[in-house]
């Protein structure tokens, strides 16, 4: 009697956890919080458009999602994971070894990072080494010699001449966003590498070559402002003379109330992301696995709806919430690397 | 000075150090009756024009060759209703002709309006080849101004409704053609990027289910294990251990029992991510050891008396407790339960790591399926940038504290009716 009692309760756990364990049949998304606000609305517009169950997204930021879509194939792991930045070679590596072989690159399109203020107050024009200068935790010495100092500027009028005599005030996300990364990638290192004998350091000394480039000052004048954009404009709005640092949709959505600034002569627009000629803008991405494909329904539908010209094309409705288009040529090659199903190398 | 003397001065000072006392213990009543007053008014300024939604009237001519194919409910749902809309909404303002402008009047409508007209064709055929006239969901930005939340004096340039749009609205409002119904797609919908069509019907599911199944855990494991700890464990080293671990671990943060869950529940046992079985579960592991606390309690405020008069009349140990004692201390363990369940219920911490925290527009129809919980939804909402939002976070705020309180009421019906004095 002990015993059978014993029997059924081990019955009862076992069967709890293989009920659980049944196929999923809703497409599993995690990944960058900069491409979330794109892929829930394909998402929902696939679920209402199709059979298939609407697809969970999880916004776990890249480096998250990815550690989550590497772990391995099966449904207990997700099937596609979103990214504000390429898949590192380590980060291959790892869903290589286990087990994760095919994964299906597909970029999506573009994303500038905006430096911006409310529009009633001047415009800025910098350069990216000025960025570096009024921004960097430590500077190269302004008297010329090879060593690093704390940053001493206090007005962008220090950091510049022609910039005007305004304190260095800028609203930023905090060092867990992918925006983050990306602008100390682009306009800190983009401005550091203007500094010969600092470039030079990238081959002799990487890590303090990064810890120069990458680091950003903690003395007051750059604020951590969350990823909250109705705060970031907020604040923008009461203080005319802050700055902030934040996604080009953002912009978008609030041209209203804030301006871009130009950076190295070109200004934030539509078109110079697009073309490429705006320097701070980067490429944003999701991943699929092939592996996936057959087993968990509508995979292979959501990335056909994804890559339709309606929805990433030039005038496709993820342009309406500020994604910047791939030009046609790139477009064509990653929509037939999804029909075809191709998957990437490194 | 004789001592009555002394005695009164003494008194007079006793009388007002006592008065003294209750003014303090009023003040802070009445401090804390502001701060809820407030918290409550606030939340239902803010949300109580959630409760309407704008809505547009349009006559809609439906023509056969807006469908390819034989007119089967299959090819009528692929029909372009979006192009039936739109060009609707050119016929009810032809003076509409510039490619901006006319952008500009599509987006009256929210994009979701297509769907229901869709489901309306494919249910009566027969209104094809008919003009009717639909009441189509209006976009949230339409809705905010007709809820008096845009004013219009503000200059163009800094709001985001356009003059022209609102010509149009106060237009359809003179021909009675735009006006605020009860919004039943709040209630009805699942979450959306839209918020016109943003639902809490979801995450309502997702945390009845995700309470139920933290309920069904943690009330039988929790009484069972205060029961054996109090009334029939030895009292040695070893269970002076197991009790200051429990007492521990009901101060241990909420992140590190999802901690657990993640490590346990996903990675071992491979359940799958967003599910509210798994998040039940977790939260069943963080309510335990405050229902076993309670219940510890409860049981030991059970006088002796009957616990010796049960043995006495030659009850067994286990009679003793299940008949005598157990239902005695039943209104204290059903407090323990509501105070763990109300902390449960509104935590979202360790449901971000099992993955609950997620953008899920199907409503859950089993603790397997994917869902969130209603203050993962509150959070969501609250991050969202459009301006729509904030009144359904509020309403959201709402639909939980009334979810509490039908939670606690229950259990509260439950204690009273086990309630014995002695």
């Amino acid at each position: 009697m002990k015993n059978f009692s014993k029997f059924l309760l081990m019955m009862a756990f076992v069967g709890a956890f293989s009920i659980a364990n049944a196929d999923r049949n809703n497409i599993q998304i995690v990944g960058s919080s900069t491409v979330y606000p794109f892929a829930t609305v394909v998402a929902e517009t696939f679920g209402k458009t199709t059979d298939f169950k609407t697809p969970v997204i999880e916004s776990t930021g890249s480096g998250g999602g990815m550690k989550l879509f590497c772990s391995g194939v099966g449904p207990e792991h997700p099937d596609i994971t979103n990214s504000s930045r390429r898949m590192k070679s380590s980060e291959f590596e790892k869903c290589q070894a286990n087990g994760v072989t095919d994964i299906i690159e597909v970029k999506v399109g573009y994303d500038g990072i905006v430096l911006g203020n409310f529009n009633q107050s001047e415009q800025l024009q910098v350069t990216r080494r000025d960025i570096f200068l009024a921004l960097a935790k430590d500077i190269p010495n302004p008297d010329g010699s090879e060593t690093l100092v704390p940053n001493p500027y206090q007005t962008w009028k220090d950091v510049n001449a022609d910039l005007p005599a305004v304190k260095i005030e800028v609203l930023g996300p905090p060092p867990t966003s992918g925006t983050r990364d990306a602008f100390a990638e682009l306009a800190l290192e983009g401005g550091c590498k203007t500094f010969d004998w600092v470039k030079a350091m990238r081959k002799s000394d990487k890590s303090a070559y990064k810890a120069a480039c990458h680091s950003v000052r903690e003395d007051g004048a750059y604020i951590e402002s969350g990823e909250n954009d109705n705060l970031i404009v907020q604040k923008l709005r009461e203080n005319p003379k802050a700055f902030g640092v934040f996604g080009f949709s953002f912009l978008d959505q609030n041209s209203d109330v804030i301006q871009g600034s130009l950076i190295d002569g070109v200004a934030p627009e539509f078109e110079n992301i697009a073309d490429g000629s705006y320097p701070v803008s980067r490429p944003l991405y999701f991943y699929a696995k092939k592996a996936h494909i057959g087993v968990i329904p509508g995979i292979q539908e959501y990335l056909n709806a994804f890559t339709n010209e309606a929805v990433w094309g030039a005038e496709g409705y993820l342009t309406d919430k500020g994604l910047i288009p791939m030009p046609d040529d790139e477009r064509s090659k990653f929509g037939n690397d999804v029909v075809n199903l191709i998957p990437m190398t490194m | 000075m004789n001592q009555v003397a002394f005695i009164q001065q003494g008194l007079t000072r006793r009388y007002r150090a006592e008065k003294r006392f209750k003014t303090y213990g009023l003040a802070a009543i009445v401090c804390g009756i502001t701060f809820l007053v407030f918290l409550l008014g606030t939340t239902f300024f803010n949300g109580y024009t959630a409760l309407l939604q704008t809505y547009i009237s349009v006559d809609i001519t439906i023509q056969e060759s807006d469908f390819d194919g034989d007119l089967s409910p299959e090819s009528l749902s692929k029909g372009n209703y979006l192009g039936i809309i739109k060009r609707s909404l050119r016929e009810t303002f032809p003076e509409v002709t510039k490619r901006k402008e006319k952008a500009e009047l599509y987006r009256l409508v929210s994009s979701g309006a297509q769907y229901d007209l869709r489901e309306k064709i494919v249910e009566n055929p027969e209104l094809i080849g008919n003009t009717t006239t639909f009441w189509l969901l209006a976009d949230d930005e339409v809705d905010v101004y007709m809820k008096g939340r845009i004013d219009p004096s503000v200059p163009e340039k800094n709001r985001r409704l356009k003059d022209r749009s609102i010509t149009w609205i106060e237009q359809l409002k003179e021909q009675e053609r735009i006006e605020k119904n009860f919004n039943i797609l709040f209630f009805t919908n699942g979450d959306s990027r839209e918020p016109e069509q943003a639902g809490i019907l979801g995450a309502v599911m997702g945390s009845v289910f995700t309470i139920l199944v933290t309920m069904l855990l943690a009330f039988p494991i929790g009484v069972s294990a205060a029961i054996y700890l109090q009334e029939f464990a030895k009292k040695n080293r070893f269970t002076d251990l197991i009790e200051v671990n429990i007492n521990n671990l009901a101060a241990v943060p909420s992140i590190i029992f999802g901690l657990l869950g993640l490590a346990v529940f996903l990675n071992f046992f491979h359940m799958p991510r967003s599910i509210p079985l798994v998040g039940g579960m977790v939260l069943a592991l963080m309510t335990l050891p405050t229902i076993i606390i309670s219940s510890r309690a409860a049981l030991g405020a059970v006088p002796p008396s009957i616990r010796e008069a049960a043995l006495g009349v030659g009850a067994s140990p286990v009679q003793t407790v299940l008949h005598h004692v157990l239902p005695l201390a039943m209104p204290g363990m059903l407090t323990g339960t509501i105070i763990g369940l109300a902390q449960a219920l509104g935590e979202t911490a360790p449901l971000l790591v099992i993955g609950m925290v997620a953008f899920i527009v199907d409503i859950p129809g089993s603790p397997m399926d994917p869902g969130t919980a209603l203050p993962v939804q509150i959070y969501l909402w609250a991050d969202s940038p459009e301006r729509a939002f904030v009144e359904r976070t509020s309403a959201a705020i709402m639909v939980l504290l009334l979810f509490l309180v039908a939670v606690n009421g229950l259990i509260v019906l439950l204690r009273k009716k086990f309630e014995r004095r002695w």
